[in-house]
């Protein structure tokens, strides 16, 4: 029997926290240790898999299928596609440097990183799914450790913010239970792959599919976020402590995206494209009202958290723009999103951190006291507003190329370009921003603030190095989520 | 005639209970270890679930025995299991609390033993006045009990209950008495093969008979704490003994829905349209139950008042599966097992997080949901086995509560009942807002005191139980499902 790799890599980091939480009397230091080797592995054996995917092949790769409950037909079903790897490997990868980005947490370590461990293992299970019960299983586990992670090593309104959290996530799932249990009466099963395949005729005849669609969209739209879903997020990721905000932005926005191609776009693929004018009005939204929010903002991550509204927005664009560029775009977009936005996160963290001020407006001059701080936020800056030779520039580029030129949406040309405005307000806050931090005349308080250790350095490294990397040579990644999007377009008819 | 007497092997685990409950009488005069009574009727409640696991595995054909009154079907079966472990848990749960009492331990034991016996005759009978007679001996051994503190606010408690039962019973005894004017039967499979034989102008032109069943479901609506006979819950769940609450909570409730699921099912199933009439009025029952209960737990301050409207809450939830039987065909199960499930799920949430309560409370002396400030650090392994229980009752993954929802909703989806489904799990969001008000507090408060609060063997046992089954139910239910199916399909009337 082959190895089992998908099981491996996603229930690693939740045997790690059990080992951490349950054996009494680990020092800190080994309970850190403990977090780094439990995320290594799954890091590595993604990194693997990535490399000996088969990228001539559109189907489901690494598959895993047990029967689980037979009383309700569903299964352990695991299984990766173009699609979900590189988000596997987005989260493995983030999964291991927020352990370095943690190092420092005093408060109550043992539970700290139990909690940042099983929520690893819930988001990797999400993109790993194909059953749709165990795929709504690990999407609700997720808002567990994410709520005690906030509320206890938050800052700010740090308990409002989580349950603020909880009560919207919770309830754009309940919605999105309700449309997985229509269509499961619909259809009788709850394989995402069956029912994509050959459910369609059955969901019609029974009760309109159209109505489904949205009970699930809801679900996802919450946590993409969609305008007007988002007034959580900007909460949870300034409250969160941020090695959390790094997860938060860089991972689990995704399982917004994520949910909507392979279960709204793979299962509804005609309502999909009756309905996707409407999504592409609000991603428009998403990405001209979120700029324009951020652009607003005093504090520093608040600021970041309100730029990935806007980016999410593109990432909508690109799904219900529905052609086959587009769709590589916007899984692009979610890849490159996060690795950006995770580094934007971990410096804001890091200035917060040493300078001990978040406020834009009393920041200033710090480029002489951590230079190499303020070089890589500049790169995780210009990567964000789309600079070529960065991993922003390629998705944005395919989005917009993409959805320009989709025949799937009529009168799609003029959103499109409405959305591209979205960039020249995105450059006007990332510098405007850099300038405030970085650049106005130093200041006699933060003389002594430091710069970035080693182990800082390090995942720094780490960090530009995917950036420019995907950024250089986009094809490492297209060519893989190009195998992904070929079926999707199949279903579409495309 | 077959005589009755060689159908007494089938009643066993009933007389072994029966014989238990005395026999812990009888020696609490004798014996100063009073723990050893505790002990005799834990080993009584295990000699009695075995005897009835060995008849479910003979998987002998379901009968009526006792002049079909009494029905020994997988259906009882499932709820005598079910009952019997409620009550060593309880018992189990009991021990340190009892320990307080300067009198009258034995009689404690006793009349838990007693009302988990009236229990498990209500899920066996078939028969109106055996039915009552069975509610009864549950009632009463609950009225005492709920009054065993003998302070103000338990003799309160079980004052209310009383006169409240009292009613509900008279109302219940009286839709019994409706129903046997008009069809003149007071066996189950009787009525129904009356009812069926009515012609439909027949049932129009007797609105007594519509009427009867009505008040029955008032009567049982008591038991089961729906909405709006609810109203005795808050305060008998504040002022009785915290191992009683628990108990009323999930048995006294199970008990409820079993009876009405088998008069239901087996009396008023056919004609079609009279069961669409009975799961519309659950249905309305359900989604006024669990709004207003989880509308009035968000502002609780005592978490045993809190856990009572939670528990009105959740008699919402499963009276979705009750409306789900009233749509569903006859042949289809999703519903029987939905429920069945369900509350097998919530008595061991339930159980888990009120051990947990009376650890805590043996310790703090206070039920004050802000006195569980910092459980976190002075008891970690009693907040983490409460903090599963509430997500569990959210319903959230991995605890039992998501799959028992995710199950009772599909078979009520399935039905045609999509906007109750809705309902519900809007109510969810609502219910995990005060749930996790509790968890916040115990894990971010700061701790009132540095004393670590310590739990006994009994305890640990008891919630080590309830937690681990909590798990296995939500992650491999696959079994206890199965289970529940097969119970939901044997049916004797």
């Amino acid at each position: 029997m082959d190895f089992n790799y998908l099981t491996t890599i996603i229930f690693l980091p939740a045997l790690g926290a059990v080992i951490i939480a349950f054996i009494p009397g680990l020092s800190h230091r080994v309970i850190r240790w403990l977090s780094v080797i439990f995320t290594f592995i799954p890091l590595a054996l993604s990194v693997y898999l990535f490399a000996i995917f088969d990228r001539a092949s559109g189907a489901i790769q690494f598959e895993e299928k047990l029967s689980w409950i037979p009383a309700i037909n569903a299964h352990y079903h695991l299984g990766v596609d173009g699609i979900s790897l590189p988000l596997v490997i987005l989260m493995a990868l983030l999964g291991f440097l927020v352990v370095l980005i943690s190092w420092k947490i005093d408060l109550r370590p043992r539970e700290y990183f139990a909690w940042l461990l099983l929520l690893e293992t819930s988001i990797l299970g999400v993109f790993c799914s194909l059953d749709l019960l165990l795929f709504f299983l690990f999407w609700e586990i997720e808002v567990i450790p994410m709520y005690f992670l906030i509320s206890i090593w938050g800052t700010g309104r740090k308990e409002y913010s989580a349950i603020k959290y909880v009560i919207y996530t919770l309830f754009g799932s309940a919605f999105m239970l309700a449309g997985i249990l229509s269509l499961y009466f619909a259809t009788g099963s709850l394989s995402m792959v069956d029912i994509a395949q050959g459910g369609m005729a059955m969901v019609q005849s029974v009760m309109p599919a159209a109505a489904i669609f949205w009970l699930l969209i809801i679900g996802f739209a919450v946590k993409l976020p969609v305008f007007p879903l988002h007034t959580w997020l900007p909460d949870a990721h300034t409250d969160a402590p941020t090695a959390v905000s790094v997860v938060l932005a860089g991972a689990l926005l995704k399982m917004g995206g994520y949910g909507m191609i392979r279960v709204c776009v793979s299962i509804f693929p005609q309502v999909a494209q009756q309905f996707a004018l409407i999504l592409i009005v609000l991603a428009v939204v998403n990405v001209l009202y979120g700029a324009a929010i951020t652009m607003r903002q005093t504090d520093l991550k608040r600021m970041i958290a309100y730029s990935s509204v806007s980016h999410m927005g593109y990432v909508l664009l690109g799904i219900f723009a529905l052609g086959q560029v587009s769709l590589v775009g916007a899984t692009m977009q979610m890849f490159s999103h996060g690795i950006i936005t995770g580094l934007l996160f971990a410096m804001a963290g890091l200035v917060m951190h040493n300078s001990k001020e978040r406020d834009l407006r009393k920041l200033g001059g710090l480029a002489r006291q951590m230079p190499v701080i303020a070089v890589v936020f500049s790169v995780a800056g210009l990567a964000s507003l789309g600079l070529p030779t960065t991993s922003g520039f390629a998705a944005e580029f395919l989005v917009f190329v993409g959805s320009f030129t989709s025949a799937a949406v009529a009168g799609i040309k003029l959103w499109t370009i409405l959305g591209v405005l979205g960039i020249v307000i995105t450059a006007g806050y990332i510098l405007w921003m850099l300038q405030r931090v970085f650049y106005n005349s130093p200041q006699d308080k933060f003389n002594k603030v430091k710069d970035a250790d080693i182990l800082e350095r390090v995942y720094m490294f780490v960090f530009v190095a995917v950036i420019m990397g995907v950024g250089i040579y986009p094809a490492i990644l297209t060519d893989v989520i190009q195998a992904g999007v070929m079926p999707v377009m199949g279903l579409l008819g495309g | 005639m077959v005589s009755q007497t060689m159908f007494i092997p089938l009643f066993l685990p009933e007389l072994t209970l029966a014989v238990t409950a005395v026999v812990v009488i009888l020696l609490d005069l004798f014996l100063k270890q009073k723990l050893v009574l505790a002990v005799v009727s834990i080993a009584g409640l295990l000699v009695a679930a075995g005897m009835t696991l060995g008849m479910w595995s003979s998987s002998l054909p379901p009968v009526l025995i006792f002049f079909n009154t009494l029905a020994v079907d997988s259906f009882a079966l499932f709820f005598k299991l079910l009952f019997l472990v409620i009550a060593a848990l309880v018992i189990l749960a009991s021990a340190d609390y009892v320990a307080k009492f300067r009198r009258f331990q034995g009689e404690y034991y006793a009349l838990v033993l007693l009302s988990a016996l009236g229990m498990m005759l209500m899920a066996a009978t078939t028969e109106l006045i055996s039915i009552y007679l069975a509610l009864e001996l549950t009632s009463i051994s609950l009225y005492i009990l709920v009054g065993f503190l003998k302070d103000p606010k338990s003799t309160e408690a079980s004052l209310k209950y009383l006169l409240l039962g009292a009613v509900a019973s008279a109302v219940l005894l009286f839709g019994m008495a409706l129903v046997f004017g008009f069809t003149g039967q007071t066996q189950l499979g009787d009525i129904a093969a009356a009812i069926q034989g009515m012609s439909l102008a027949g049932v129009l032109s007797s609105p007594g008979l519509i009427a009867g069943m009505v008040l029955m479901v008032a009567g049982f609506g008591f038991k089961i704490a729906a909405v709006p006979f609810h109203m005795w819950v808050p305060d008998v769940y504040e002022g009785a003994p915290t191992p009683i609450t628990a108990y009323l909570s999930v048995a006294s409730k199970a008990a409820g829905f079993a009876v009405i699921l088998r008069v239901f099912y087996s009396a008023f199933g056919l004609p079609t349209w009279l069961s669409l009439d009975w799961g519309m009025l659950f249905a309305i029952l359900a989604a006024v139950g669990m709004t207003v209960g989880n509308v009035i737990a968000l502002p609780q301050t005592n978490i045993k008042r809190m856990l009572g409207y939670s528990s009105i809450a959740q008699a919402g939830y499963l009276m979705v599966g009750l409306a789900t039987v009233g749509f569903a065909s006859a042949g289809d199960i999703a519903g029987r097992s939905g429920l069945l499930f369900f509350l097998a799920s919530y008595a061991l949430t339930n159980l888990g997080a009120f051990i947990a309560i009376i650890a805590i409370s043996n310790k703090l002396d206070s039920d004050l949901i802000q006195d569980y400030s910092g459980m976190a650090k002075r008891a970690p392994v009693l907040a983490l086995a409460l903090t599963l229980c509430l997500i569990s009752l959210i319903g959230m993954p991995p605890a039992a509560g998501f799959m028992a929802k995710f199950y009772i909703f599909s078979g009520a989806v399935q039905n045609g009942l999509l906007w109750l489904v809705i309902i519900a799990v809007i109510n969810s969001v609502i219910s995990a807002y005060y749930y996790l008000r509790v968890v916040k507090v115990m894990w971010t408060g700061k701790p009132a005191a540095r004393s670590k609060v310590p739990s006994s063997m009994a305890l640990r046992v008891a919630l080590a139980v309830s937690c681990l089954g909590v798990l296995a139910l939500g992650i491999v239910p696959g079994f206890v499902m199965k289970l529940a199916e097969m119970a939901a399909q044997m049916f004797a009337f």
